[in-house]
């Protein structure tokens, strides 16, 4: 514990004050499956970077329970900014792509390229990485052999690994009549109209450097989706791209589905096949179509989420029929991934804020506080009763009650970087509970003992065969107990959750205890004088207890007689 | 020596005792009585559920706030459009709960807050709840305690035996009506905490149920190889034996939560830790009380109805019958010479002292036993 540096539990929302916030995700009518780990997965994923996005540094995202995300935001953030963060779905753009390049130290590239239409010269870094990709045409995709029979397809495709081509899967309708007419979608030239905005852009475009955490977070930031914007995305080398995106095309929530197929016709391998609403399949054809006419990369669109360009296949020709794939070099994994996205941006899951939680850091340190004294006060109190009741024995329980608490502690502290336990008002208070169940077990050893002596036993013997009895006890009682906790913390969300982990940490560890330590010590003591003599101090002065003096030898043999008290039986 | 550690020895030697099994007909009809006054409590009454179920917020402001309850009612219900609560807390903190309020709706009021008390709005605690949150959280807990009950019922019939997991499963609804059954005839408000400290006593009431039925168990363990007493009678000596452990365990636990109920009703005026504590208080209590004077004697009713155990019954009332008929002296010197013979120096024979033995004595003699204390 000290070795890893953390020396105090981490501190809950309640305690150290923050917010929390508690989603609960809400399925779209006739889609309940669709709140699926791997859904919920995504969400978390994609609130974590929105929320660290704002810059807070330690806030947290986790799933509870089937269907429920907690948002932890430590305090001195703006939490109401947060929350319209992660309370709000995915926001999922296609927008096409008017100019990239890579960002960091290689990026050679300069803005104005993209201004003059035709860039595909200048905008040499990504322009040399997908020319040679093609398109897939859908009429051969379908004709399996023809695809694969033709090799400059295959070929091209398998010797550049980084382009990802959209083609129409399902319905192939090549006709480039349907994409000529000119639409609102901004075509590539319309941002060579330098106007004001463009250049701000451009200026945006030129600082952006994509290598920059921060910078990516900011970069995009607050756009419109009716506006161009600039954006940074990975390219599936890992290396950092940025991006000038035109005014999205189609919306997120006009994807129907998607999902990733692994393509065996075609070789492509894993593809992802998306499904437009009726709405979205008619925009898809239309920016389709225009950008089919354009040279690399003005050919591409660019599937934006959060600001941050996750795909940009490029398109040969019109897609009209409202079913797209993307194809290209994807493992299992981020084909599974990219269909998430997509899918998760068409709004299966939306969530609702179940509650909210701000705790100032005053009260937090006040609950804190409150929940010491209450737990110093019970540990005092059952310290008292003990050493009233049990005499010179409450030093062993005493003793095991400190080693008890200590270990708790330790393993707190411990939890708090590992899984991510942190340390809340419930927690405290099963903590505290689980005192009275850790002096449970002492009480039940101690009066096994003195049942023993009062057999007329002397003390050491006393404490062996008490043992055997005592620990089945323990074990069968404390088993019950943290039976109760795990079903709580697994079946149950938030509060209740807490409580149920620290309660059944303290049953395992109160088992640890009594079996390493308490049982040990309480042998060791039965050889110290003060005990074994049954001072009466000790506890165990065995004629308090009223044991009997073996003085009826005689009368022994009537105990079998007794059949079902057979206190040598262990 | 304190007087329940006398008191504990005499129970083991059996020479005090209560016959909880004899007289398990009133307790049942205490119990039933109770459970039935909980269950019309909570018809007539209900629950008076915390915001935590209906949606809505609470907000805490710090301490010491000069504004007044009413005018602070009156401000948090223009600035919300609904009903708000208002109470003072111990530190002179407000606490302001507005039902039905929606989340989105929340900041606002709080910054409206914020302004008419004149504190920040950093400074203002805020917990908004939707409306479904409470009911989630409810169901979870009837989930989890439907799960616990299965798991636990198994548990138990394989650790022990199907009528002690029938015994311990009719104690912990027992225990859990009586506590909701208090919480809707005082009405007490219903939280999330208030759940938690439910779901805890289904622990803990088994846990003093358990360990009664242990030592039952093994004081059962060669029951049919001997005459001298039928199960009621032994379950009832267990209880007696196990009375001052179960005394102990229930005083240990009730006492960090007393702890825990004084600190937060008094020191904190309201919130988690006394919500948890009052409940875990109630439920405790009722436990205990379950796992002596109802879990028992039901296991040994459910066992007096075992032909096995019929039988044994038949023998050692046979047997007792056959001792009084023997006259006074023949038993004494037969069975239960032992005992007479013990009385003088008062102490019963190392741990084989029947806890009945008065009364079956009594029984099958009609002589007074008044010698013996």
């Amino acid at each position: 514990m000290f070795a890893s540096g953390h020396t105090t539990p981490r501190l809950g929302i309640d305690l150290a004050g923050g917010t929390s916030i508690t989603l609960r995700a809400v399925p779209e009518a006739g889609q309940e499956s669709a709140i699926n780990k791997t859904n919920m997965d995504t969400a978390v994923e994609i609130m974590n970077r929105r929320v660290n996005g704002l810059g807070v540094s330690e806030a947290e995202v986790q799933t509870q329970g089937d269907r429920n995300i907690i948002v932890y935001i430590p305090k001195g953030t703006n939490s109401k900014e947060a929350r319209q963060q992660v309370g709000t779905t995915a926001k999922l753009y296609f927008r096409p792509v008017l100019a990239t390049e890579l960002s960091g130290a290689n990026a050679t590239g300069t803005p104005s390229a993209s201004e003059t239409g035709g860039a595909s010269d200048k905008a040499t870094d990504k322009a040399t990485d997908k020319a040679t990709d093609k398109a897939t045409d859908g009429d051969k995709a379908t004709d399996g052999d023809k695809a694969s029979g033709t090799p400059s397809d295959s070929a091209s495709a398998s010797a550049t690994s980084q382009g990802r081509a959209a083609s129409d899967a399902l319905k192939a309708d090549p006709s480039p009549s349907a994409t000529s007419s000119d639409g609102a979608s901004p075509s590539p030239s319309a941002s060579a109209s330098g106007d004001d905005a463009t250049a701000k852009l451009q200026q945006q475009y030129a600082a952006l450097d994509c290598t920059d955490k921060n910078a990516r977070a900011k970069a995009g930031d607050g756009a419109k989706p009716d506006e161009q914007t600039v954006a940074c995305g990975q390219n599936s080398q890992g290396q950092w791209q940025k991006y000038i995106l035109g005014a999205a095309a189609v919306d997120g929530t006009e994807v129907d589905e998607a999902e990733a197929v692994y393509n065996t016709q075609t070789a492509a391998g894993w593809t992802v096949t998306m499904k437009f609403t009726d709405k979205g399949s008619k925009k898809f054809a239309d920016i389709t179509g225009k950008l089919a006419q354009n040279q690399s990369p003005q050919n591409q669109f660019a599937i934006v989420l959060d600001n941050e360009v996750v795909s940009d296949p490029y398109v040969s020709q019109a897609l009209t029929g409202g079913n797209a794939e993307i194809s290209g070099s994807f493992d299992q994994e981020e084909a599974q991934s990219l269909a998430n996205m997509l899918s998760y941006g068409a709004l299966p899951l939306t969530f609702k804020e179940d509650s909210v939680t701000t705790v100032t850091a005053a009260l937090g340190g006040e609950q804190l506080k409150a929940g010491l004294i209450a737990g110093a006060i019970g540990l005092a109190l059952v310290v008292l009763y003990l050493l009233f009741y049990y005499r010179g024995l409450s030093f062993i329980a005493v003793c095991s009650l400190l080693v008890s608490a200590g270990l708790t502690y330790v393993i707190m502290a411990l939890l708090g970087p590992t899984i991510g336990f942190a340390l809340n008002l419930p927690a405290v208070c099963g903590a505290i509970v689980a005192i009275g169940i850790t002096a449970d077990s002492f009480i039940v050893y101690f009066e096994r003992v003195r049942d023993e002596i009062r057999e007329g036993r002397t003390l050491r013997p006393a404490v062996e065969r008490a043992w055997p009895r005592a620990r089945r006890t323990i074990l069968v009682s404390d088993f019950v107990s943290f039976l109760a906790a795990a079903v709580l913390f697994i079946v149950t969300v938030g509060k209740v959750q807490g409580f149920a982990f620290t309660l059944g940490l303290t049953t395992l560890l109160d088992v640890v205890v009594v079996f390493l330590f308490t049982k040990p010590l309480l042998t060791l003591m039965a050889r110290r004088k003060f005990f074994a003599s049954g001072h009466k101090w000790s506890g165990l002065d065995p004629k308090a207890l009223g044991a009997k003096p073996p003085l009826r030898r005689t009368r022994r043999p009537s105990r079998p007689a007794a059949g079902p008290v057979d206190p040598k039986e262990a | 020596m304190s007087k329940l550690g006398t008191l504990g020895a005499r129970l083991h030697h059996g020479e005090v005792g209560y016959d909880f099994v004899k007289n398990r007909k009133i307790w049942y009809g205490i119990s039933i009585l109770i459970t039935i006054t909980a269950i019309v409590g909570l018809a007539v009454r209900g629950l008076h559920m915390g915001i935590e179920f209906q949606g809505g917020a609470v907000f805490t402001t710090p301490k010491n706030m000069s504004a007044s309850v009413a005018q602070t009612e009156t401000w948090a219900e223009e600035a919300s459009g609904h009903d708000a609560i208002v109470q003072k807390l111990g530190d002179g903190s407000l606490r302001i709960q507005i039902a039905g309020t929606d989340t989105q709706q929340s900041d606002q009021i709080k910054e409206d807050l914020s302004k008419n008390l004149d504190v920040s709005a950093e400074k203002i605690n805020a917990d908004l709840v939707g409306p479904s949150w409470g009911d989630q959280i409810a169901n979870k807990a009837w989930q989890g305690l439907g799960i616990f009950m299965v798991l636990v019922v198994i548990y138990l019939a394989i650790a022990f035996e199907w009528r002690m997991a029938l015994a311990a499963f009719v104690a912990l609804i027992h225990d859990i009506t009586i506590t909701v059954g208090i919480y809707a005839l005082v009405g007490f408000e219903v939280t999330p905490g208030t759940v938690i400290g439910l779901l805890t006593i289904l622990g803990y009431s088994l846990y003093d149920t358990v360990v009664v039925f242990d030592s039952l168990k093994e004081q059962t363990r060669d029951i049919t190889k001997q005459t001298r007493w039928t199960y009621a009678e032994i379950a009832n000596r267990s209880i007696n034996s196990t009375l001052v452990r179960s005394i102990n365990t229930t005083v240990v636990a009730l006492l960090p939560v007393a702890g825990l109920l004084f600190i937060g009703g008094g020191v904190l005026g309201a919130g988690m830790l006394n919500d948890i504590s009052l409940s875990l208080f109630v439920g405790l209590a009722a436990g205990a009380y379950s796992s002596i004077f109802i879990a028992t004697p039901l296991v040994a009713d459910l066992k007096e109805a075992e032909p096995q155990m019929k039988a044994l019954k038949k023998r050692v009332l046979a047997k007792r019958a056959q001792g009084a008929a023997k006259g006074e002296s023949a038993e004494s010197a037969a069975d239960e010479g032992a005992y007479d013979a013990d009385e003088p120096d008062d102490a019963a024979p190392a741990v084989v002292g029947p806890r009945n033995q008065p009364a079956s004595r009594g029984r099958g003699r009609g002589r007074p036993s008044g010698k013996r204390r």
